[in-house]
């Protein structure tokens, strides 16, 4: 089976969703879609050790050869993305029985994995796939699935929190397929590295630079750069837990990924980042999103939320590394993007089981929660610490190299951003901590227990990878830095 | 009330099998003719969207209970994966029709035909299903 590993990535899952509609039964589909999940995990180490050792993969739907069939094209940059978004979705699934029989009415738990299964598909499509247009369809699968995923949120408030995103969602991905029409229009070709080819015979017209500002600012609404990130805050806070650590995880991740693939290999051949300017736009954007995200988040009074305008920070530094254009910056962006998915799923995996036990993730409310549930949240200050980039964890890893690759480009000011945000999440995290360890119980509070071994084993997953990937970063750096060298190679 | 208007009872009892068999036709004629899966999913669901305008909108969830739309939902897109799946066993990449028959005119043949016949019944599921939810929205 192994030459079909490619293509059964994004078809186990696809099939195991509607027959957790067939199956109905809780249980039964939470036992499926965890041996699904699994073996997506499985798949997607066996392709990336495969890339590793023998260079890009290739597969043909169909037996219609490629550039006229659909292709899919697993290299080092997808393959990594495979691996976070597969590994994330296994990891979370454990965790996700408890959490989503607490958070979510009986009759409709069959129908929650069927959408976390199909929404893994489309994350993971989007990372598989060599085909533009593909790459709409799977957007919409994932988009679609995580409208409902949020939705199915026992609050309320999820529901316009939901609706908010399905339209800028929408229109996100729209303007995406705008933008793939006009490339379409002037190139004749879908597949990515066809167009890679085509297109700087025709970059100079106008119908290329419209496409490429719709294909920017589409992917930009997908990925929430500040300030298109409206929608993300309230769609992470209100959503189920296990939706708002799995999609806080890989979705923004994910369309990140996008970004990278149409500005590195659909326009490789084009000067996008220098000549047409669109470097400094990406890199004032992200650095205004670092420092505005850090700063509302220090205001936030729901810790769902506190961490939601984090991520819009950290997403800021993602595109940071990408707006560099070099290839310390670019494997400082892409190993943040990994590093950022394993402290973002443990600290929002936390929260879920604060909120299993306590009902509420509001602040005042979780005063002496240290005491009360003291794994629990010393996994919070660990992944807490990560986040802020402290030496013997993953952040600190991503954010040295984001700025060794400024001082590379004598971007002082670029590199004076860096630390000072991390300051402002010292803030942050430090009221969380502070509340949970130094404030007294309040009187008359419920007697509750610590959060069970299903949920705390996760969690606790999450916060190894967090340190053990921080302490020996040789294998994540080496996968990075090769995808930023293959990336960079086709541009100019 | 709608014992009152025998044209449009009649009318649509005269219309319902004739659309469906339409739909059947679309679907199946759909390699020759202009047509296919989503079409004909779409004219099939109609049929019921009609039967439960003129007869109510109980009478048509008597006719098409939850469950047969949750497993036309499931079957179809099982049916096209799985025809995917079967080139893949038989040979040939994901969704590799020519590998499905003796010859690969035939094998485009057979793929296409089962393929199309999965989107139909999906979308005549999802047709329905969206017209009975909207339908309920007032109890």
């Amino acid at each position: 089976m192994t030459p079909h590993l490619p293509v059964l990535q994004v078809v186990i899952p696809l099939m195991a969703a509607p027959i957790c509609v067939v199956l109905r039964q809780a249980t039964a589909a939470w036992l499926l879609a965890t041996g699904v999940t699994w073996s997506a995990f499985a798949i997607s180490l066996m392709l990336l050790s495969q890339v590793m050792d023998g260079g890009v993969i290739s597969y043909e739907l169909g037996g219609w050869v490629a550039p006229w069939g659909i292709e899919y094209r697993v290299d080092p940059v997808s393959a990594l993305v495979l691996v976070i978004v597969s590994a994330i979705g296994s990891v979370v699934m454990p965790y996700a029985k408890k959490s989503v029989e607490a958070e979510i009415a009986e009759d409709r738990i069959y129908l929650f994995y069927t959408m976390y299964l199909l929404c893994l598909t489309g994350l993971l499509g989007i990372a598989i796939t060599g085909d533009a247009f593909n790459l709409f369809v799977f957007l919409e699968v994932s988009s679609l699935s995580t409208y409902v995923l949020i939705a199915l949120s026992h609050e309320r408030r999820a529901l316009t929190a939901a609706y908010r995103y399905l339209i800028m969602g929408t229109i996100g991905a729209t303007f995406y397929i705008i933008g793939v029409g006009m490339m379409y229009m002037m190139t004749g070709t879908l597949n990515m590295a066809d167009l890679a080819q085509r297109l700087p015979e025709v970059a100079e017209t106008r119908t290329i630079l419209v496409a490429l500002a719709f294909l920017t600012t589409g992917i930009s609404l997908k990925l929430a750069l500040f300030p298109l990130h409206v929608w993300l805050p309230n769609a992470y806070a209100f959503a189920p837990s296990v939706v708002t650590a799995f999609l806080a995880a890989t979705a923004t991740k994910v369309a990140v990924y996008v970004l990278i693939r149409i500005f590195f290999t659909v326009f490789g051949g084009v000067d996008v980042f220098v000549g047409l300017g669109a470097g400094k736009a990406l890199m004032l954007l992200a650095l205004v999103g670092m420092v505005a995200a850090s700063v509302t988040a220090v205001y936030q009074d729901n810790v769902k939320r506190l961490l939601a305008y984090s991520s819009v920070a950290q997403i800021g530094y993602m595109i940071l590394g990408i707006s560099l254009v070099s290839v310390t910056g670019l494997t400082g962006g892409i190993i943040h993007i990994f590093n950022h998915a394993l402290m973002k799923c443990a600290l929002f995996l936390v929260l879920g089981a604060v909120s299993l036990r306590l009902g509420t993730v509001r602040l005042q409310d979780m005063a002496g929660l240290g005491r009360r549930m003291p794994l629990t949240m010393a996994a919070f200050v660990l992944a807490g610490l990560s986040l802020i980039g402290v030496p013997l964890t993953v952040g600190f890893v991503s954010k040295w190299t984001l700025l060794q690759a400024a001082l590379e480009k004598d971007l002082w000011l670029v590199a004076a951003a860096i630390p000072v945000t991390s300051l402002i999440a010292v803030v942050y995290i430090w009221k969380v901590v502070e509340t949970a360890y130094f404030r007294p119980v309040p009187h008359g509070a419920a007697e509750i227990s610590e959060a069970p071994a299903s949920m705390l084993v996760p969690i606790w997953i999450m916060v190894f990878a967090c340190l053990y990937f921080g302490i020996d970063a040789t294998w994540t750096l080496d996968v990075a830095r090769s995808a930023a060298i293959l990336l960079l190679g086709g541009a100019p | 009330m709608m014992n009152r208007k025998p044209v449009l009872r009649v009318n649509a009892k005269l219309l319902i099998p004739a659309i469906l068999l339409f739909a059947l036709y679309v679907q199946f004629h759909g390699d020759f003719g202009p047509g296919g899966g989503f079409q004909a999913g779409v004219i099939f669901a109609s049929a019921f969207i009609l039967y439960a305008l003129i007869f109510d909108v109980n009478n048509a969830r008597t006719a098409m209970p939850p469950w047969v739309m949750r497993t036309m939902l499931a079957t179809g897109v099982l049916l096209y994966a799985g025809v995917g799946v079967a080139g893949m066993m038989m040979g040939g990449n994901y969704l590799d029709y020519s590998v499905l028959a003796h010859d690969p005119l035939h094998g485009q043949h057979w793929g296409i035909f089962l393929v199309e016949l999965g989107v139909g019944i999906t979308v005549a599921g999802a047709m329905i299903t969206i017209f009975f939810t909207f339908a309920g929205q007032k109890r």
